[in-house]
């Protein structure tokens, strides 16, 4: 089943079509991978899913609910988290803050009451201990190593409990021990039932840990399936390689 | 995630923390000093000093609410400020207010009446974002400084607002005043220190820090703005009724004065913007010096000559300000001896701001 799903999607900037009526849908409790050439769309697909952007035409559903005109804190209210390709942290803040900044409160008065509430706090260290950086949580973020900042940013997501979490390119910067600690941690949440989208370039990393993969190219999708058919595929090489290099591919 | 993946116990008390004992006995032998400041220097003029010192932490303290906590200096609070002069004037001409005692009813009335002001002002200015921002604050600010010129029938114009002041003793006349500026210096202290606490407070520093990333995480950034900004205007408008029960005229040019937003931010970043003590501290030394420049020297605005070498020094010498310095000194310090940093922690820091960083102006302990 469809956990969320974009249809027939336009964005334009300008002279330039990011998005051509990309129609993609992405598996309940599944790793979904989504791939594709530099300048393909994918992270202006992200920012449509999550509320940054309006798209010109198209529809974005989660849950089978119209969150296409939803504001960035209300598609995180529905319960989808998102990570940045370039990590983005509150880098003045410590740790500790930056994970708690994540727990959701209701009401008004809540948000008067002190960041730091008994009930919160074993979420947050459960989060902490979950990226291993419990022992940093006084830290200012900003003095954290680009790795960490990557856990970093999965952990203030995960104290949100989100049903489905968007990942823009998880591994890019980020040296292999703690690339395999990233899969794994992902898997142990997959595992838990929260479904991810993830964006890579990493094609290893992509092919091992994801369920499902969906190719962009040119604004569109280009190809939906399992991660063998797709590597598979002809017609994504020459997205990938150019038309001329997979004829000597061939 | 679920709770038989990871073992549930509280983390530890920060190590940076300094012992509660040390934390309440400075703040009591402070809160002491200032409460019986009038007591010890017994000359009108130091106790003048006072009552201005007072009034500027009330000002700087609400300032850094809505600026030091979300990044967005506003340069147009003397907006604030004077409408709480106007406001003050005008109730007592209107509404026959006994001057003295009675007369310190206004204060709140008038902190109201700023607040109610700062809505859609703040609903406005805040569409955009930091320096557009910034010059949009500066632009409001002379806008009403020409309504309250050119608005006769209301303001008189230059000719100003004269409210009947009280006939104490000369000798204490200034006491009640520094008493009433202190319990407002003391509630906009108390509630910069709620706010950065809270959780909204938080949100605030994550707005500072990256806004659209705070908008991610579910914030409702533009609401939170607007709050944080209404809440300082009201500590502006409490001072500005101080000030003009306290001096007895308002005109547009001191109550609408550009010169006080550039006092407010230089103050603030003299002791630390964005923390709860930086900007009092800031406030009681900046204002005193420019007091004590003013009755030394006169009218010759020799404090704007001291304030440029100041905002100089201090964009040098101590870039976060005085309490980010020595919190930051404090946490090098306890650093080099816990070893409370990742031994493993072998890749350079990313792109962000590590020389603000470094002097851990808004880490939890302080």
């Amino acid at each position: 089943m469809a956990k969320l799903k974009v249809e027939g999607i336009v964005k334009n900037y300008g002279g330039i079509q990011a998005l051509r009526g990309c129609t993609m849908s992405f598996q309940e409790g599944a790793i979904n991978g989504l791939i594709g050439p530099n300048g393909s769309g994918k992270t202006t697909l992200f920012n449509v899913m999550t509320g940054y952007e309006i798209p010109d035409e198209g529809k974005v559903s989660f849950n089978g609910r119209d969150i296409t005109a939803a504001t960035p804190n209300e598609v995180f209210a529905e319960g989808i988290g998102r990570t940045f390709q370039l990590t983005r942290i509150f880098p003045r803040l410590t740790v500790l803050e930056n994970v708690h900044i994540g727990a959701r409160r209701a009401g008004a008065i809540s948000q008067i009451k002190s960041w730091s509430r008994p009930e919160e706090r074993a979420a947050v260290k459960d989060a902490l201990d979950f990226v291993n950086l419990t022992r940093l949580a006084y830290e200012p973020a900003g003095t954290l190593s680009y790795g960490q900042q990557k856990l970093l940013e999965l952990a203030f997501i995960l104290v949100a409990k989100p049903k489905v979490m968007l990942l823009d390119e998880p591994a890019g910067g980020v040296n292999p021990t703690l690339l395999k600690h990233l899969g794994g941690r992902i898997k142990a949440l997959n595992e838990e039932g929260v479904t991810f989208v993830i964006v890579e370039h990493d094609m290893e990393f992509v092919m091992g840990l994801c369920d499902q993969v969906s190719v962009m190219h040119m604004g569109a999708s280009l190809r939906e399936g399992k991660p063998a058919e797709v590597r598979a595929d002809p017609a994504v090489m020459e997205a990938y390689l150019g038309a001329d290099l997979s004829v000597e591919a061939d | 995630m679920t709770s038989t993946t990871f073992q549930s116990t509280e983390l530890p008390r920060s190590a940076y923390e300094l012992p509660k004992t040390v934390r309440f006995s400075s703040l009591a032998v402070v809160l002491v000093f200032f409460a019986i400041f009038p007591l010890l220097f017994t000359n009108p003029t130091v106790s003048s000093v006072g009552v201005w010192a007072m009034v500027f932490v009330m000002c700087v303290s609400g300032w850094n609410i809505f600026s030091g906590y979300t990044g967005y200096i506003a340069l147009g609070h003397a907006v604030f400020y004077g409408v709480g002069q106007y406001a003050t004037a005008l109730l007592m001409l209107h509404m026959n207010i006994t001057p003295g005692w009675p007369s310190f009813i206004l204060i709140p009335i008038s902190g109201v009446i700023a607040a109610i002001f700062a809505i859609p002002i703040g609903w406005m200015l805040l569409r955009v974002r930091k320096h557009t921002f910034i010059v949009l604050t500066i632009a409001m600010m002379f806008i009403f400084q020409l309504l309250a010129y050119n608005w006769s029938s209301i303001t008189q114009g230059s000719t100003g607002l004269q409210p009947a002041q009280p006939l104490w003793a000369g000798d204490t006349f200034n006491n009640p005043f520094y008493y009433v500026a202190f319990a407002g210096a003391i509630l906009a202290i108390l509630t910069s220190w709620i706010v950065r606490r809270s959780k909204f407070g938080l949100n605030l520093l994550a707005i500072r820090d990256d806004e659209d990333r705070a908008r991610s995480l579910g914030i409702n950034t533009a609401r939170s703005k607007l709050i944080a900004f209404v809440i300082s205007a009201v500590f502006l408008g409490f001072a500005g009724s101080v000030y003009a029960l306290f001096v007895g005229q308002v005109f547009p040019q001191f109550a609408f004065d550009p010169s006080f937003d550039v006092s407010l931010t230089v103050m603030a970043f003299a002791g630390g913007i964005g923390t709860i003590a930086g900007p009092a501290i800031g406030a009681l030394v900046v204002s005193s010096a420019q007091q004590y420049f003013y009755i030394t020297y006169g009218g010759q605005n020799v404090f704007l000559i001291v304030y440029g070498i100041l905002f100089i020094a201090l964009l040098r010498l101590l870039p976060g300000g005085v309490v980010p310095a020595i919190a930051g000194r404090w946490r090098n310090f306890v650093s080099s001896r816990s070893n409370v940093r990742d031994p493993h922690h072998d890749e350079p820091p990313p792109t962000a701001d590590v020389a603000h960083v470094a002097t851990g102006a808004e880490g939890g302990s302080n």
